[in-house]
């Protein structure tokens, strides 16, 4: 008999995986301007530390909120006393009415069918234990956040069967792949109780089309199965198309009142859009008060600090703040994405166009030596080591096509992004420079990734719908 | 709705099982509470909360020191430049400096007798969390722990609902204090065993909840020969370990096995801030294991309820003030042993008695002289009396599965002075008005063998309200927490 749990010693939680073996060479040789400019830049880390000033400046303003007083009283004794798994009332209701805003009010949220998690991590796994246990699967649709492997498998025994998407489509899911999955997880003896999406995409940075939604509704209607939906991202849309979130659709559709309106959930976090990952902000919303009730139960494991909590009611109830802050966050982000964009270009490299999150899904394909996920793991070590740039290959993401690299943003000051993308450049040239083979593998793809990216911004003016913001 | 009963099958069985144990009497008597509180200008004649847990007794000093220290506060114009950095934040090692602050509170507690090392301090979301999180790295589903009774409530849910894995009590009695006998754990594992239970370790609260005493010397090694004998673990959790006021003193677990020739692999504490400071808001969990691959294991796990960077900064600010903590462990020990005091005197002046205990926030009271029969019916009868016409809300034994009917646990931190004035009146008034009616012998200062009838005709002995499922938490005050009353 085996002293400790399976899951001490099994890897479920995922964590060898290069996606955090980067970021042990980045803690062991990290850049700084002036202490270590030799160092690597870190570029896997999906934070966004662009507006912290704006935040700084609220809390200057508004000392009450900062030092547990409300109305100049103090209230230090009530929020250390406060563990209502309910959360507190203040607090869900500036959430809701938040994430109603980056909605752009297209959908409401009842208070009382939120649940407060310890992030979105949390909330993604209890989820996973609320609508499936051992022997059941989740589909999700390729490439996608490396750390689902540990939030939604490691200690609920759930499995996950991927959605193969691929580059000839924008990555877009389609109702062939959904099939395919469905069919997989049947042929592994498995029973699937849904499908997860992240809108918008980790790694992809694009937000989900309206096709793509109702296609989802369909599929998990015909096959009577969950819909989770990951909008930690959707306050970070900074371009159109304009965020589309799945209950907006329901909504369109008249579905308020269906059977598959109880089976859709969404997952939302303050660890994107407002840059808080250390305060440990999630929330669960779903239409079936079942699971609501269960989930309020299992938050116990993970509450969200009282003391954070009162903070960020006030933060989020000061509706002029938000507004100001949401549209001064989307412009830098933008800003920042189309330095990397062009940095990129400069180096010969195209990306996925994109209009959301903290990174773009980078397309290295044409320097890979061979099309294969070894030449990609070469070529990231090469990155890494010697270019010094912790980006996330994509294999880390399960892709299903190598040479694609998440690249992020949105973590660092505009001088590191040119300095990041200047050693790129040259590390781009001193590869080509003497291979001649490697040139000639590098033009055809060229070619053909031109064409590619030139259908994409055409597809994409296209799709272009009103500015709402 | 017909889609309805549909969809309930598309959930997990844990979402719509009841191994949650949230339907448990424990929580049931927060409804009375919660429908009628007590509040001495507005409700006076409500029921008083004496269900929960809570330390109230020290805010006042913590004030002070939060006035005193605006830099502790990373939104403070004095902390405000530590505002990105530490908003941040989140690395599940934790910040060093919070991690440096408990294990040094945690040597303190433990009479500076041994030090934690701040490398092996693992966040979690509170104590449930941290129960949960070694739970998930000790055991698989089916597997089970033995757990002395009586036992925190909040067991059931914490070790067994997600985790999928069974409690089996070791059962204590009054006899000899409720002590943890050597023979009850070997017959507790041999039971397991002929049902082809697979048991990983045993569990045990020190001090104890509900009891409020603390484990000695003796029993304490013997818990550890009977783990080793065995190849399970053990798991102490030590969360009222600051709340002891008076002698015998705190050992901790980390003591004994220094002293002991063990397997340290085996050896796991649970701690929280949530009792000794009085912060169960701010979800401060700790895993503290000897074992390294469960350390790391935990480290892991921590993602799933990692402590907030704000509050973990704060923390580590007050902890590390040496001064403050020693005057604060001081000053909180004597208000918790008055008050107890206070009330232990109190009830026996009405021939009440309590399990002799110098820990916790709460003491074991002794009814099983007012039950009808010694019957766990009987319990529950006299427990709604209690709540419906003695306006307390108590816990009743069995809740806590004691194996012996008529035992209670009664919360006093967590009021103020006026409050508890109150109870102990309306407790007296009930006592002697049940003497009066020649119904409680005056001679049960101790229980004797004797039937003692207790009837109140007068009062509905079944209140249908109390059995139903609880719907609210009964984790807060409220609705009396200012905190709930919007003002949207």
């Amino acid at each position: 008999m085996g002293m400790l749990s399976r899951k001490v010693t099994c890897n479920s939680h995922g964590q060898d995986s290069s996606y955090f073996l980067g970021w042990q060479e980045y803690e062991n040789n990290p850049y700084d301007e002036v202490k270590n400019p030799q160092g690597i830049i870190q570029m896997g880390l999906a934070e966004n530390q662009l507006s912290f000033d704006l935040l700084e400046s609220w809390l200057a303003k508004n000392p009450d909120a900062a030092s547990f007083r409300r109305e100049g009283q103090s209230i230090f004794k009530e929020l250390a006393l406060f563990q209502d798994y309910h959360g507190l009332p203040v607090f869900k209701k500036a959430l809701v009415d938040f994430m109603a805003e980056i909605r752009g009010n297209k959908v409401t949220f009842d208070p009382n069918h939120i649940v407060l998690t310890a992030g979105a991590t949390s909330a993604n796994e209890t989820l996973m234990f609320c609508l499936a246990e051992q022997g059941d699967a989740f589909l999700l649709p390729t490439p996608y956040y490396p750390g689902f492997d540990r939030d939604l498998k490691w200690r609920t025994g759930v499995e996950t069967v991927p959605i193969q998407c691929t580059s000839s489509n924008r990555f877009q899911i389609t109702a062939s792949a959904l099939e395919e999955a469905y069919q997989q997880a049947q042929r592994k003896n498995l029973r699937v109780k849904g499908v997860l999406v992240t809108n918008p995409s980790n790694p992809l940075g694009t937000t989900m089309t309206r096709n793509e939604l109702d296609l989802l509704v369909n599929f998990i209607t015909d096959k009577e199965i969950h819909l989770i939906s990951d909008e930690i991202y959707s306050g970070t849309v900074f371009n159109s198309p304009a965020f589309v979130s799945v209950m907006e659709v329901l909504k369109d559709r008249k579905l308020e009142k269906s059977e598959v309106w109880e089976r859709v959930h969404t997952v939302y976090s303050l660890s994107k859009d407002l840059g808080l990952p250390g305060f440990r902000v999630g929330a669960i919303y779903s239409n079936d008060p079942i699971v609501v009730a269960a989930a309020t139960k299992m938050s116990s494991f993970g509450l969200v600090s009282s003391q954070t909590q009162y903070l960020l009611s006030a933060m989020l109830s000061d509706k002029k703040f938000t507004k100001e802050y949401m549209s001064k966050n989307h412009k830098r982000l933008q800003k920042q994405q189309s330095k990397l964009v062009a940095g990129l270009e400069k180096a010969d490299i195209g990306c996925l166009e994109s209009n959301a999150g903290l990174f773009c899904w980078v397309d290295m394909r044409h320097l890979l030596r061979s099309d294969t996920f070894e030449a990609e793991m070469e070529l990231w070590k090469r990155i890494v080591y010697d270019v010094k740039l912790n980006i996330s290959p994509g294999s880390s993401c399960h892709c299903s096509e190598p040479g694609w690299f998440r690249v992020c943003f949105a973590n660092m000051s505009e001088d590191t992004l040119k300095l990041a993308m200047q050693r790129l450049k040259s590390f781009v040239g001193s590869i080509t420079v003497n291979d001649q083979s490697h040139q000639e593998l590098k033009n055809s793809r060229r070619k053909f990734r031109t064409k590619w990216v030139f259908r994409l911004s055409f597809l994409s003016f296209h799709d272009r719908e009103q500015d709402e913001r | 709705m017909e889609f309805r009963r549909n969809n309930r099958q598309l959930l997990s069985k844990i979402a719509t099982n009841d191994r949650h144990g949230e339907d448990s009497p424990y929580f049931d008597g927060w409804k009375a509470y919660d429908s009628d509180p007590f509040h001495p200008t507005h409700n006076p004649h409500g029921v008083i909360q004496m269900g929960l847990a809570e330390n109230q007794l020290c805010f006042d000093l913590i004030e002070k020191w939060i006035l005193e220290n605006p830099d502790a506060s990373i939104c403070t114009a004095e902390g405000i430049d530590k505002f990105r950095d530490i908003a941040n934040f989140q690395d599940y090692h934790g910040l060093k400096e919070f991690r440096e602050g408990v294990a040094k509170f945690m040597g303190r507690v433990g009479g500076n007798r041994v030090t934690f090392d701040p490398d092996r301090i693992v966040m979690s979301g509170g104590a449930t969390g941290a129960n949960e999180t070694v739970m998930f790295c000790l055991a698989d589903p089916g597997d089970a722990f033995l757990v002395p009774s009586p036992y925190y409530a909040g067991f059931a849910r914490d070790l067994r609902w997600r985790t999928g894995l069974d409690i089996v009590p070791v059962d204590c009695e009054s006899s000899n204090n409720f002590r943890i006998t050597r023979a009850a754990l070997e017959e507790a594992y041999e039971k397991a065993q002929r049902s082809n239970i697979n048991v990983k370790g045993v569990i045990v609260a020190n001090p104890s909840n509900p009891l409020g005493t603390v484990l000695d010397k003796e029993t304490m090694r013997s818990l550890v020969s009977f783990i080793n004998d065995k190849n399970i673990h053990l798991v102490c959790d030590e969360i009222y370990s600051a709340t002891v006021f008076s002698s015998p003193r705190f050992i901790s677990i980390a003591e004994i096995i220094r002293d002991m020739d063990c397997n340290r692999d085996s050896i796991h504490i649970v701690y929280s801030l949530s009792k000794d400071m009085g912060f169960p808001g701010f979800r401060v969990g700790i895993v503290y294991s000897f074992n390294d691959d469960v350390m790391d294991c935990a480290r892991k796990m921590s993602s799933f309820g990692l402590v907030s960077s704000e509050t973990q900064f704060f923390l580590a600010a007050m902890l590390n003030d040496d001064e403050f903590i020693g005057n604060f462990m001081r000053e909180s020990s004597k208000r918790l042993a008055k008050r107890h005091h206070v009330f232990t005197k109190g009830l026996e002046r009405v021939g009440i008695s309590s399990l002799k205990s110098n820990a916790g926030l709460f003491f074991w009271m002794d009814m099983r002289p007012l039950l009808k029969e010694q019957t766990v019916e009987a319990e529950i009868e006299l427990w709604r009396v209690i709540i419906n016409k003695v306006k307390l809300n108590v816990s009743p034994g069995s809740s806590f599965q004691c194996s012996e009917p008529g035992w209670f646990r009664v919360c006093f931190a967590n009021m103020d002075d006026e409050t508890v004035g109150v109870a102990l009146e309306r407790i007296r008034q009930f006592v002697l008005q049940g003497k009066e009616k020649g119904e409680v012998s005056e001679k049960s200062k101790h229980w004797k063998k004797h039937n003692l009838r207790l009837s109140f005709s007068s009062v509905r002995l079944y209140d249908e309200n109390l059995s139903s499922p609880r719907m609210i938490s009964p984790h807060s005050p409220i609705p009396q927490s200012p905190l709930v009353r919007t003002r949207t």
